[in-house]
């Protein structure tokens, strides 16, 4: 087992570890942006950043793989990496938006009435706090992206579940230690993060009175 | 004595309510006003029509003769000169009291953040929480986040500080701490206009009592004229009421 889980690492880790940190980066630009877009901007432009995210909740990430694999010829790892962020782009503008939201409303008439405009209030006092409360839901995310991963293997990535795919093409017998051995480091990669971003963070905000009491 | 704030014939209606309907006062250097009267009756609206927060429908307001309601107004400049204290305290709970009192400054006033810590020391010496400030809010009781709340507004150095039933959401031992903080900047020459049923704060310190009652101030007066001899039956009743519930704990 430990020489399995050696051989999946050293040859499909890279690749999970660029795609995840890839679709965490490139979403979290285009998610940020489109959260700021959905509840500052104009109703006409809002529209559109809506539309943006239903178009890429709603088409599943290999075809989105496939899409770019085939209809513009670029690499695997790049065409996986691009569909891995744009569709975050999309779930991540939903967890900013809704930590934008959970911001009070006080707050943010204390800030005009000490003189602030509308972008002060959000740089200063708003995006700090939204932040913070989306935290849980990025660790969410991260775990999400970080699974998804798996599905460039299908567009020819060598990534860890692809390292399976030959091990298993290789010596069909360690079918199922392998598929153990590919389990057990997906739940390390996860785990700890998402168990520290839920707890660590969940402290930090109720020192801070926000997130709750419970 | 200068005219600080001037407000004219302020009306406001939200959908079919007509919350003001025409409201007429001004506030002098140095003047402290109290408004008062029974929930509903507009007080609080007033305020936030003060500062544009909930611009009036029709009506004037200016600050030192500038209009709050013109089109070229720099709103975000005017309301720097007008600070504000809320019920609900409204402190930024991600920054600690210290920064919830540089932040105004440092960020409105372009001032540098040494001298916007010494500005803030100040400020905070007068609600006496020196010892608090590297506390966040939710660390502090509601007494000691309505006087990070003054504080706030202080260090901006406005010309009027706006008070919002400041002391309504606080446990009656805590009423105490915030109203001492309240006379003594009040004596201390701010500018103020104060909504409270505190009528030991208003006999103390208020130079114009004002009752409002559906949208209109009813009666104005001094402490003395309420006290002794209000004309309007309405007035002397609220004023009875308050009595019968809050007797005790007059502040002087």
């Amino acid at each position: 087992m430990p020489s399995l889980i050696a051989f999946i690492l050293a040859a499909g880790l890279p690749a999970t570890l660029l795609l995840t940190a890839a679709g965490l980066g490139l979403g979290f630009i285009i998610g940020l942006g489109l959260a700021l877009i959905r509840v500052y901007a104009e109703e006409d432009i809002a529209v559109l950043a809506q539309a943006y995210e239903n178009v890429f909740r709603g088409i599943p990430v290999l075809v989105l793989m496939l899409l770019f694999l085939v209809s513009t010829g670029w690499p695997a790892l790049f065409s996986a990496g691009l569909a891995l962020g744009l569709r975050s782009g999309a779930y991540q503008s939903q967890i900013v938006r809704g930590a934008i939201l959970s911001v009070s409303d006080t707050q943010v008439i204390a800030a005009y009435s000490l003189g602030m405009n509308r972008m002060q209030t959000a740089r200063h006092i708003v995006l700090p706090q939204a932040f913070r409360l989306a935290l849980p839901g990025w660790s969410n995310e991260y775990a999400v992206v970080t699974k998804d991963t798996a599905w460039a293997g299908a567009i020819g990535v060598l990534d860890m579940v692809k390292a399976v795919d030959y091990l298993i093409f290789e010596n069909p017998l360690i079918f199922l230690p392998a598929i153990l051995a590919v389990t057990i480091i997906y739940f390390f990669l996860t785990y700890p993060i998402t168990r520290y971003a839920g707890e660590q963070m969940s402290k930090r905000l109720r020192s801070l009175g926000l997130g709750g009491n419970y | 004595m200068s005219i600080v704030l001037d407000v004219r014939d302020v009306w406001k209606a939200y959908g079919d309510l007509q919350v003001l309907k025409g409201v007429t006062f001004d506030v002098g250097e140095t003047e402290v006003k109290v408004v008062f009267g029974p929930s509903g009756s507009g007080k609080s609206t007033l305020l936030r029509c003060i500062n544009m927060l909930d611009p009036p429908d029709k009506g004037e307001v200016f600050l030192r003769g500038q209009s709050l309601m013109a089109k070229d107004a720099n709103l975000n400049m005017l309301r720097a000169r007008i600070g504000m204290v809320f019920q609900q305290f409204n402190l930024f709970s991600h920054l600690k009291a210290l920064d919830n009192v540089t932040i105004g400054p440092m960020k409105v006033l372009g001032v540098e953040k040494e001298e916007a810590i010494e500005r803030a020391h100040i400020a905070i010496d007068q609600v006496h929480m020196t010892e608090w400030i590297e506390h966040y809010p939710a660390q502090l009781s509601g007494g000691q986040q309505q006087r990070i709340g003054i504080a706030r507004a202080l260090a901006m150095d406005p010309d009027v500080i706006l008070f919002d039933e400041p002391t309504s959401a606080l446990d009656p031992e805590l009423i105490g701490e915030v109203l001492q903080v309240m006379l003594d900047i009040a004596k201390a020459g701010t500018t103020m206009i104060v909504v409270t049923h505190e009528m030991g704060f208003a006999r103390a310190v208020a130079s114009e009592m004002y009752f409002m009652d559906k949208g209109v101030i009813v009666e104005k007066g001094t402490p003395k004229h309420f006290f002794t001899n209000p004309e309007h039956e309405r007035v002397r009743q609220f004023l009875l009421r308050l009595e019968v519930l809050y007797g005790g704990h007059d502040q002087e």
